[in-house]
């Protein structure tokens, strides 16, 4: 019996057994309805062994909405714990894996898909090419990014969820004071998925430099492709810091090593300095493709062209560089003194100058525009104003001498997220509701789009902006309960009913997805919102091979003066087209490394070596395939154009 | 759009009515450090709400003047790549600003890294404070005596807090002195405070330190020097002395009301402060000790 004490949950409570029944019943259900709609093999052949970017990004996208539903629940859990004083929904132990879980997938299973996903939809399309650079490739980082989000979601059923903040400093981390197995799914699942991204990124900078269309040079690219290149360059450069920590922590954890450890020479703050020297990079590994997003977006609402495209590229090329020279801020107090201080803290405030760059050419685009205030424009004119909030409470908690009272409190929980949703979630809801149409072939409904928008935003307001005021005065983050003498109730209270309504603003979101796609009108042409850039020249539903000829380009809104200027895209003769054939091995070795994950995570070696060897195993096996692809025939072509209505 | 920012402006009222009732503990300094903090607070929040304010009323305006309705429908809106004098001003104002409070905050470190401004002639009272899960340990090396969270100070006097930690990184905190600094297992880092006033605050590890961290609190007690010297001679006439096994056992993981004992863990437990050897026990040199002195 001892073997299977590891699987035991530590703290079981009934809502993780209901948990435990609700995800045996899903998956039986799933199982089940497969095999009574004899749906097993379009799953297989036209998803799991996809390499098409475009399923892989509906795949990112489902992904990342099933994580945010995860990540808000966990949200919702810890205000509902803090809406009163003392009160005892929670434990104290459940309250710190919840705030760990929420951490870790927000961050990493939802965010990075959430951008994933825009990038894998958007960057061949608007930089006219047919798929990635590596289409098996980005199949392997979307399935490893699966198996190491699927492995740290059973945690909390299995052995027991993370406990020591998404940060894990150790020594809190390791052995000594985090004995369960949760702190090792912290290390494993993010390992897993990290590889992914890493390839992700090596994937995206190569189709980004290598597969422009004709005309096409660095400075003529949309604004979203540049801030994904940017992006994906961070990652190149971040992402290995993450890989190496991780490992590190990892040999701690399971092979007694002292890397982190305090004694036999360990050093914590190592961690602390590592974990930063990725995890800043990080934030504007979100950030940038959010901000490439409303750069899309704001142009076409406005029907103007961006302002400043120049200023705007070079502003990322600035904030990319100096993400990398910032990340003592987040322990000033860690004690390196004044000098260190001063540094941290000059670099961290020229962040300001480059974003704010960002925020007056986007509000220049706008001058002299013609603004429709459709549900991605009122998202991005309301991420205007958050943003520079949560920005200039960045500046404030850049100074360090300050940064001492504000560090660790509310008021830092209530900056980052004043960055991250306006920032990140409101570019993600933006570009969903605004990509929908070219994807999925109809429009969300506006009227319902716009009462989640107004929830959204009015939730965001009363959750976080209370956290200000708490923070200064005195209530520090990761606090299970305080007492009622503390004075911070009311304003909790407000917090809770900010994040209820932000709640019913998800809701409606998921309804309106039911709701359009009963309802909505399948007749919305190729171009329903009059954009301007490449990805909307190519019919909808788009064909497989994106685009019967590549487009000609001459401006960063190539499409826009073809449809003003008369500019001709497309030009010359159909050719036959070369495409990449579709493989199971990339699902497989996901596979693999789910149960290779879950095998380190409780130290099981054996089924972990037989992994890691399957791992290889499937490597060689590619090294030795020859797979060149198919070509679809010039007739199959036109055949497909004819059926789309038109060729373009 | 007008709605919102009705129901944006209501509700900053509503919140600043809420905190109202009492001054927030962060901006209601009681000591030189924290004040000096609370200023750096205050000028920041000025100069931040201009530069909020200032876009949103260019938002506000451009929104409102070409909106789509306000337009004839063939108006068709102009090709601008951009001008370089906006954009020289729009760099240039930021660059301006952020040069400002870069040097507002180079100053300010150095202030809150020495000790405090006002006492420098008075002699610094030392004190270890270690934590432990999930308690804090004080030491008063000098006086010979050792409490469990709580903490008796002198005011008008620097105070010189030596921190680290029997466990995972904590967080020393009293808001209404100053801010906090780490406390860690394998080096010792110094926080200088002060404390002008006598009376009761709160102080906490802020820190997230496993299952008792909210709990981990302790209270401080300020009072003047005379006051002080006076608990001192007490606790010597009235309290235990600590013994290694006592101080083992108060090592245990849980929680701890207030204890005191004469004599101090540190006389059989050293705190992890290797290194530097010209560096004196009584921390006179206060600048540059041990901050650097844990590798």
């Amino acid at each position: 019996m001892e073997f299977f004490e590891r699987f035991a949950i530590p703290h079981p409570s009934p809502a993780i057994y209901a948990s435990m029944v609700a995800i045996a019943l899903v998956t039986i259900g799933i199982i089940a309805g497969l095999t009574y709609f004899k749906k097993w093999g379009y799953l297989w052949r036209e998803w799991l062994t996809t390499v098409d970017h475009k399923k892989i990004g509906i795949m990112y996208l489902i992904s990342a909405l099933l994580m945010l539903f995860r990540g808000g629940v966990d949200a919702i859990m810890m205000r509902a714990q803090l809406s009163v004083p003392d009160a005892e929904l929670l434990d104290a132990q459940h309250y710190n894996e919840i705030f760990t879980t929420h951490g870790v997938v927000m961050i990493i299973f939802m965010a990075m898909p959430f951008i994933f996903a825009f990038m894998n939809l958007l960057v061949p399309l608007q930089i006219g090419a047919r798929d990635v650079a590596f289409p098996r490739l980005n199949a392997l980082s979307f399935w490893l990014f699966f198996a190491g989000a699927m492995l740290f979601n059973i945690s909390f059923v299995i052995g027991g969820s993370p406990d020591a903040g998404w940060t894990s400093y150790f020594p809190l981390a390791g052995n000594d004071f985090s004995q369960h197995v949760g702190t090792n799914y912290y290390m494993i699942a993010i390992q897993i998925s990290g590889i992914g991204s890493l390839m992700t990124g090596i994937n995206m900078c190569t189709t980004i430099l290598k597969m422009r269309a004709p005309g096409m040079t660095l400075m003529k690219m949309p604004m979203f492709t540049w801030s994904a290149f940017i992006a994906n360059l961070i990652i190149v450069f971040a992402f290995p810091v993450l890989t190496v920590a991780l490992l590190m922590g990892t040999t701690d954890r399971l092979f007694a090593t002292n890397f982190f450890t305090s004694d036999n020479g360990g050093m914590d703050m190592l961690w602390a300095n590592f974990f930063w020297i990725w995890g800043h990079p990080e934030v504007y590994i979100l950030i940038l493709p959010a901000f490439g997003l409303y750069s899309e977006i704001i142009p076409t609402f406005s029907r103007r062209n961006l302002y400043g495209y120049k200023p705007m590229v070079w502003s990322m090329v600035l904030i990319s560089f100096l993400s990398f020279l910032v990340w003592t801020h987040h322990f000033f107090t860690m004690g390196q003194g004044a000098l260190t201080n001063s540094i941290f803290s000059i670099t961290t405030m020229a962040i300001a100058v480059p974003t704010g760059v960002k925020i007056f050419n986007w509000l220049f685009t706008m001058y002299k525009g013609k603004i429709r205030f459709t549900v991605p424009m009122l998202y991005s004119v309301a991420f205007i104003p958050l943003f520079t909030v949560g920005g200039v409470t960045g500046v404030m908690l850049a100074m360090s001498a300050a940064d001492y009272q504000y560090h660790n409190t509310m008021f830092l929980v209530a900056h980052f997220h004043n960055t991250i949703i306006p920032g990140v979630v409101f570019a993600m809801l933006a570009g969903l509701t605004y990509y929908w149409p070219k994807f999925f072939g109809f429009m969300l409904n506006e009227k319902i789009g716009k009462w989640a928008f107004w929830s959204l935003t009015i939730g965001f307001v009363l959750a976080f902006f209370p956290m200000y005021i708490t923070g200064l005065d005195g209530q520090a983050r990761r606090m299970y309960t305080y007492s009622e003498a503390t004075g911070f109730g009311p304003l909790n209270m407000v917090s809770f009913i900010g994040a209820a309504i932000m709640a019913i603003g998800f809701v409606l979101i998921l309804w309106n997805v039911f709701y359009s796609f009963k309802n909505s009108s399948r007749e919305i042409g190729s171009d329903p919102w009059d954009a301007r850039s490449l990805e909307w020249a190519t019919h909808t539903p788009i064909p497989e091979y994106n685009f019967a000829r590549l487009p000609h380009v001459n401006s960063s809104e190539a499409f826009w003066d073809a449809k003003m200027n008369g500019h001709q895209l497309f030009r010359g003769e159909y050719e036959e087209i070369h495409m990449p054939s579709s493989s199971g091995v990339p699902f497989i070795m996901g596979m693999i490394f789910f149960v290779a994950g879950f095998s380190f995570v409780f130290s099981l070696w054996i089924p972990a070596v037989i992994a890691l060897l399957g791992i290889f195993f499937c490597m060689a096996l590619r090294s030795f395939e020859k797979d060149d692809g198919y070509h679809i025939s010039v007739e199959e072509i036109k055949e497909t154009e004819r059926k789309l209505g038109g060729a373009k | 759009m007008k709605k919102k920012w009705a129901f944006l402006s209501s509700m900053l009222a509503f919140v600043l009515v809420l905190a109202g009732c009492e001054p927030l503990m962060v901006l209601d300094p009681k000591g030189p450090q924290a004040a000096q903090q609370a200023s750096d607070i205050m000028l920041s929040i000025g100069i931040m709400s201009f530069i909020v304010i200032a876009v949103l009323t260019i938002l506000v305006v451009i929104l409102f003047k070409y909106r789509a309705s306000n337009q004839p429908d063939d108006y068709e809106p102009p090709h601008i790549e951009g001008n370089k004098w906006v954009e020289a001003l729009c760099i240039g104002i930021p660059v301006l600003i952020v040069a400002f409070l870069s040097f507002m905050s180079v100053k300010s470190n150095y202030i809150v890294e020495s000790a405090p401004v006002g006492y420098e002639n008075e002699e610094p009272l030392v004190v270890y404070a270690s934590s432990s899960n999930w308690k804090w340990h004080f030491s008063y090396p000098e006086e010979g005596i050792e409490t469990v969270n709580y903490l008796y100070i002198p005011t008008d006097r620097p105070l010189e807090f030596k921190l680290y930690s029997f466990g995972p990184i904590t967080s020393f905190w009293i808001p209404q002195l100053g801010g906090q600094k780490y406390a860690m297992a394998d080096m010792v880092t110094t926080l200088h405070l002060g404390a002008d006033e006598p009376g009761e605050y709160v102080g906490r590890n802020a820190n997230f330190s496993g299952k008792g961290f909210a709990e981990n609190t302790f209270n401080v007690t300020a009072m003047s020097q005379t006051e002080f010297d006076e608990w001192v001679q007490e606790v010597h006439e009235k309290a235990e002395p600590l013994t290694e096994e006592k101080f083992d056992e108060l090592l245990e993981p849980g929680h701890l009301g207030q204890m005191t004992f004469t004599g101090t863990h540190l006389e059989f437990s050293p705190a992890p402060e290797h290194t530097h050897n010209d560096v004196s026990e009584e921390g006179n040199d206060s600048e540059e000790e041990s901050d650097h002195s844990g590798h």
